[in-house]
C-alpha cells in the first residue's frame, strides 16, 4: 500500500450559513498528479487553503504530509509549496536573487541554496539570464521558473493553483514536463486547472461540484464512467447541475 | 532569525532598485528642505519702499539712511511726488511708503513734534503690520537717538528678546515640521505601498504559505524603512545645520531617540493602511491625503494650533506628528532635556503601542 499523503476525511467549511466545503473524503498518494477540477465557486479554493495550512475547517479531519491541518499548520507548511496563478516571483529580483530569497524563506543553508540553485539554473538553461531581473523575462518563463522555486525546499507536496493561467500551449506543454519530473521524483502534485486537456495528464482527478467532491478517479475511468469520450465532456455532465455560480 | 536577514536583504533590494521610491526617500527631504527654506519663507526681507521726502534736510536724511541701513527695505527716493506713491501701489512695485512731510527737520526741534505718514499695501495683511512695526521701531529708534541730546521726559524703553532665535530666522520653525512630515511621507507611505505590494503582486499568498511567520513579514518591512528614515533624519539634520544654519542646541542622541520613535509611531500606521487596502494606489491615497494633510494642518508649523476653533484643537491632538514637532521644537530648538518632553513621549508611546496593536490584530494571518 503506497503513503497517503493527503487524506480528508468529512472535511467540511462553513462561513456563516454557507457551507463551502461540504463533507469531502479523498486520499492522495504518494509522487502522485491529483487533479483537482471545480467550476469556479464549487469550494475549490477553500478546499486547498485548508490543505496548505491558511484557514481552519469547521468539521472533519485531513492530514496533510502527515499533519493534521487543525494543530500542525507550521509543520503543514514547511513540507507544502505553492503556485498560485499570480505570477509570483519578485520582478525586481534577479533569478538567482528570487530562488536565495524563497531558499531563504524556508529556512535551507546558505551552502545548499548556492549549489543547489546553480542546479537549477543549469537544467533550466537559464545560465546566461542568472543575473538578469525577473521581470524580463518571458512569461512562460517565469511560469516555469515560479514551478522550480516552488519545489525548490523539496517539498513532500506542491499545491499548484491554475498554474498554467495565459501560458502558450507550447510552454504548457513544457510545464507538464517539468510536473511529471517532480511527480517522478517522488513529489506528490496537487494540481487545479481549467484546461481539461491537462486534467487527462493526471493521474487522477476529482471533480467539485457545490462543495462536494461527485467524482473521482483515473480520467480513463471517469470517462467510462460517465460514458462520454473526454474528461471536458464529464466535466461538463458533472457541472451541469450546478447550482452556484461564479466566485 | 536567518530567514528575516534574507527578507530584509530582499527589501533593500526594492527600494534600490525602484527609482521611484529612491527619489521619495532622499528627494524629498532636500526638495522640501530647499523649499520651505528658500522659497516658502514668511520672513519679511528686502521689502521695496518709498520714501516720499519732502523736507530734505539734515534730520530727514538722517531718519531716511537710518531704513536704509536694515536689511528689511529696499529704498527708493522721491521727493514731493505724493500721486507717484499711489501709481507705484498700484503697479505693485512698493509695499510701503514714508511720507515726511515739508517741515518735517524744522517741526521736529521748533516744536518738538513732528508727523510722519506710512502707508501699507494691507491686501496682504500679515506682511503690512510686520512692515509698519518695522518703520515704526526704527523711526523710534532715531527720536531716541535725538533725545540723547535734549533731556528727555519721562521715558520707557523696552528691551526685547526673542528667545531661541534671536536673529529670527524664519527656518527655525519649519524644521522640525517638516522632519514630521518627511517621516510622515516616507514610513507611512512607503511601508503601506510596499505591503500591499505583496498583496497584489500575488506574492504575500507565496508568503502565507511559507512557514514565515505572517508579524514576521511585517518586521521585516518595518525595520529596512527605519534604517532609512534615520539615515534621512541625519540628512535633514545635516542640512538644516549647514544649509539653513539651524543649530541643533539640544542633546543629539536624545533627538534621535524621539525620532526612533516617531518613526515608530508612523511605521505603525503605514501597516495599519496596508492591512485595510488591496491596491497600491488605494494605500498611497489613503496615506497621503490621509496623513498628510492632516499633518500640514495640524502640526501647528504652518497655522497656530491656539487660533483654532476647539474642535480642530481636538482633532489637532490626535496626529503624532503634532506632538512629534512639539518634542523636536524643545529639544532641538530649545535644547531642553527629556524632563521637559516626557509628556508628549508617552502620548507618542501610547499612540504607537495602539497603532501597532491594532495593526497586529488586523493583519490577516489567512488570505481572504
Amino acid at each position: 500500500m503506497p503513503d497517503k499523503v493527503i487524506s480528508c476525511n468529512n472535511l467540511s467549511k462553513q462561513f456563516g450559513g454557507f457551507t463551502a466545503v461540504n463533507k469531502i473524503s479523498f486520499e492522495v498518494d504518494k509522487g502522485e498528479i491529483f487533479g483537482f477540477l471545480g467550476a469556479n465557486g464549487a469550494g475549490k479554493t477553500t478546499a486547498m487553503r485548508i490543505l496548505c495550512g491558511l484557514s481552519y475547517p469547521s468539521s472533519g479531519e485531513a492530514t496533510v504530509a502527515g499533519f493534521d491541518v487543525y494543530h500542525k499548520q507550521e509543520s503543514i507548511k514547511k513540507n507544502i509549496g505553492y503556485m498560485s496563478q499570480k505570477f509570483s516571483l519578485y520582478e525586481n529580483l534577479t533569478i538567482l536573487e528570487n530562488i536565495e530569497f524563497f531558499g531563504g524563506v524556508y529556512g535551507l543553508p546558505r551552502k545548499d541554496i548556492r549549489q543547489r540553485s546553480n542546479d537549477l539554473v543549469q537544467h533550466l538553461g537559464l545560465e546566461k539570464e542568472a543575473k538578469k531581473l525577473v521581470g524580463e523575462l518571458p512569461l512562460g518563463w517565469k511560469q516555469k521558473l515560479a514551478f522550480s522555486v516552488a519545489i525548490f525546499h523539496r517539498p513532500k507536496i506542491v499545491f499548484l493553483d491554475e498554474p498554467t493561467g495565459g501560458v502558450d500551449p507550447v510552454t504548457r506543454r513544457q510545464f507538464w514536463d517539468m510536473i511529471y519530473e517532480a511527480a517522478a521524483s517522488g513529489i506528490t502534485v496537487f494540481v487545479t486547472t481549467h484546461y481539461m486537456d491537462e486534467a487527462e495528464y493526471c493521474n487522477r482527478v476529482s471533480v467539485m461540484v457545490d462543495g462536494k467532491v461527485e467524482a473521482l478517479d483515473t480520467p480513463a475511468n471517469l470517462k467510462k464512467q460517465f460514458n462520454s469520450d473526454s474528461i471536458d465532456d464529464v466535466f461538463y455532465k458533472l457541472a451541469r447541475g450546478a447550482k452556484r455560480t461564479g466566485d | 532569525m536567518k530567514q528575516l536577514l534574507v527578507f530584509i536583504k530582499k527589501e533593500f533590494y526594492h527600494v534600490f532598485r525602484d527609482r521611484r521610491t529612491l527619489l521619495i526617500l532622499f528627494g524629498l527631504p532636500v526638495v522640501q528642505i530647499v523649499l520651505f527654506g528658500y522659497a516658502l519663507t514668511s520672513e519679511v526681507k528686502n521689502i521695496h519702499m518709498l520714501i516720499a521726502d519732502n523736507a530734505n534736510d539734515i534730520n530727514s536724511q538722517q531718519l531716511i539712511a537710518k531704513i536704509q541701513s536694515s536689511d528689511y527695505f529696499v529704498t527708493e527716493k522721491a521727493i514731493a511726488a505724493y500721486t507717484a506713491i499711489e501709481s507705484e501701489f498700484k503697479k505693485g512695485s512698493i509695499k510701503c511708503a514714508l511720507v515726511l512731510p515739508p517741515h518735517f527737520g524744522d517741526d521736529l526741534l521748533h516744536t518738538g513734534k513732528a508727523q510722519v505718514q506710512i502707508i501699507a499695501d494691507a491686501s496682504d495683511p500679515n506682511t503690512a503690520k510686520t512692515l509698519i512695526a518695522y518703520l515704526t521701531a526704527i523711526i523710534g529708534n532715531y527720536q531716541q537717538q535725538l533725545n540723547v541730546n535734549n533731556a528727555p521726559g519721562y521715558q520707557i524703553i523696552p528691551e526685547t528678546r526673542m528667545l531661541y532665535n534671536e536673529e529670527g530666522n524664519g527656518s527655525l520653525n519649519f524644521v522640525p515640521g517638516v522632519i514630521a512630515l518627511i517621516f510622515m511621507i516616507v514610513c507611512t507611505t512607503l511601508t503601506s505601498v510596499s505591503v500591499v505590494k505583496e498583496k497584489e503582486m500575488g506574492t504575500m499568498e507565496i508568503l502565507l504559505v511559507s512557514p514565515f511567520k505572517p508579524i514576521m513579514v511585517l518586521v521585516s518591512k518595518a525595520v529596512p524603512y527605519l534604517v532609512l528614515s534615520l539615515l534621512n533624519l541625519v540628512l535633514v539634520l545635516a542640512l538644516s545645520v549647514f544649509l539653513l544654519k539651524v543649530e541643533i542646541r539640544g542633546n543629539i542622541i536624545l533627538l534621535m531617540l524621539e525620532s526612533t520613535l516617531f518613526i515608530v509611531t508612523c511605521l505603525s500606521l503605514g501597516l495599519l493602511i496596508s492591512n485595510n487596502t488591496s491596491s497600491q494606489q488605494a494605500a498611497m491615497l489613503m496615506s497621503m491625503m490621509g496623513m498628510m494633510l492632516p499633518t500640514l494642518l495640524f502640526t501647528g508649523f504652518l497655522f497656530p494650533l491656539e487660533n483654532m476653533p476647539k474642535p480642530l484643537q481636538v482633532i489637532a491632538n490626535i496626529v503624532p506628528a503634532r506632538w512629534y514637532y512639539l518634542i523636536v521644537k524643545a529639544v532641538m530648538l530649545k535644547g531642553l532635556g527629556f524632563r521637559y518632553v516626557w509628556k508628549e513621549t508617552l502620548i507618542l508611546l501610547g499612540m504607537t503601542a495602539l497603532l501597532l496593536t491594532i495593526a497586529l490584530k488586523k493583519f490577516k494571518i489567512r488570505l481572504s
